[in-house]
């Protein structure tokens, strides 16, 4: 399995280019957190269940997504700082097809 | 005062079992937690959800992993302090201890256990620029007292469960309940949204999605908010009270101030040995505690929560010797005179 390039802007505005494994099961949080780009304790709070917004972000590139799930979208609708380009980390998981993704963190809750 | 052996903060699934490891010890405990009820985030984020990983249960719920855990601690009668914050520890002369909750509740204990998760769970707060301004003066994020209501106008926003039952409770006492949120959905029980339906229906609430409160309005105190619904102007809303109700989040807190070595949120301590903190006779464990390789698991809790016992019990104890007993050899006698052992073997000769 490949590893692909994912450019994550943390919540400071800094720009980190990072490679993120496909075969790990791993999602954006995990990348955010195993790279420790915001600060333990602020992103995935629930673990990654949709359940706290705490992994929100911005998808600043056209990549496909996964659809959005209705926890997601519950979650969504409740988290502050929401834009029409939101989802969370933790629910997007790192695929060959995301490959080139490029997000922004949202401001931590 | 409330005394005891060892004060546990926090109520979680470590601060739980620590009751039981210690009460082998004839340790007794008393434990201290911001939310109403025992298990932590089993209990308040994902009681439904399964977990995978708990030693010996291929699959538990985090709600049922909860009450195993009071059952099995149940015969060492652990106290409670719940729906109270740990806000201050203060060394006394004679080594011990006193916490005082942000209600004033006094505890004293020769040694404390810190099993705080990510901290106190704290309702989050929406970023409407002067809120801050109304806390406590029309805004509040938690309902204490429904009295305070009585005859007022309010107006509730959240989508989850805590939103739609207050918004139901609410609408037999205040004179007018506005619910808004940002969606025509609502993501709580279906009885509570289908209530709400009927209350809507019967003109007792007034629903105003997909809406945002944007602004507060008033001098000394909420006056009204300012509302921005799809597709309209902004508008209006008189209210006396305004109440945002988006779930709760954990925060480290006043821990946080008590002089220990934090790093990344959490706790620094003593893995090689006990899961000490910087001071004496304070531990961390579970998920509040950091250490090069740490992992927050249920599990690994359960294991740093037996050994601190151990260090304890020691420390409570210096002159006393000890040696760790299996509960199989044991048994477990409970401070309320009960006792659990295994059965005596039959010995009968054969002819």
């Amino acid at each position: 399995m490949q590893d692909i390039n994912i450019k994550i802007i943390d919540r400071k505005g800094d720009v980190h280019e990072v490679v993120a494994p496909t075969d790990m099961a791993m999602n954006l949080m995990e990348v955010v957190r195993s790279y420790e780009l915001a600060e333990e304790g602020t992103i995935g709070v629930c673990g990654g269940m949709a359940m706290c917004a705490s992994c929100q972000c911005y998808v600043k590139s056209t990549h496909e997504l996964p659809e959005i799930t209705d926890d997601e979208d519950a979650m969504l609708a409740e988290a502050f700082h929401v834009k029409s380009n939101s989802r969370l980390g933790c629910q997007i998981q790192m695929t060959p097809e995301m490959d080139g993704l490029e997000v922004e963190l949202a401001p931590e809750i | 005062m409330i005394t005891t052996d060892i004060l546990i903060i926090g109520a979680g699934p470590t601060g739980l079992f620590t009751v039981f490891e210690a009460g082998l010890l004839k340790l007794k405990c008393h434990l201290i937690d911001a939310l109403p009820q025992p298990g932590g985030q089993c209990s308040e984020i994902y009681p439904k959800k399964p977990i995978y990983d708990i030693p010996a249960y291929p699959e538990i719920l985090a709600g049922d992993l909860t009450d195993k855990l009071l059952e099995q601690i149940k015969q060492f009668e652990p106290g409670f302090t719940l729906g109270e914050r740990a806000e201050t520890i203060e060394k006394q002369e004679d080594e011990t201890f006193i916490v005082t909750t942000n209600k004033g509740t006094k505890h004293q204990a020769k040694v404390v256990a810190i099993a705080g998760g990510l901290g106190s769970f704290e309702p989050r707060k929406p970023p409407i620029p002067n809120i801050a301004d109304f806390e406590d003066k029309g805004v509040e994020y938690i309902i204490k007292e429904p009295e305070l209501y009585r005859n007022k106008k309010v107006v509730i926003s959240g989508g989850g469960d805590s939103a739609l039952d207050w918004a139901i409770f609410l609408s037999d006492i205040a004179s007018e309940v506005t619910l808004i949120h940002r969606r025509n959905e609502f993501r709580g029980a279906l009885d509570s949204v289908e209530k709400v339906q009927e209350l809507k229906n019967l003109g007792k609430i007034r629903l105003i999605t997909p809406a945002e409160v944007k602004g507060i309005i008033g001098t000394d105190k909420v006056e009204g908010v300012a509302v921005e619904q799809k597709g309209k102007d902004a508008f209006i809303i008189d209210t006396d009270h305004f109440i945002p109700l988006f779930g709760l989040s954990p925060k480290l807190g006043p821990i946080g101030n008590w002089g220990l070595d934090i790093e990344k949120n959490a706790i620094k301590v003593n893995n090689a040995l006990d899961y000490q903190t910087t001071i004496p006779g304070v531990y961390a464990i579970g998920d509040v505690n950091t250490y090069p390789g740490k992992l927050k698991l249920i599990l690994c809790g359960f294991h740093e929560a037996t050994l601190m016992c151990q260090s304890a019990y020691k420390r409570i104890f210096p002159n006393k010797r000890y040696v760790m007993k299996y509960t199989t050899v044991g048994g477990v006698d409970g401070f309320d005179g009960t006792r659990k052992e295994a059965p005596k073997a039959v010995v009968k000769a054969i002819h």
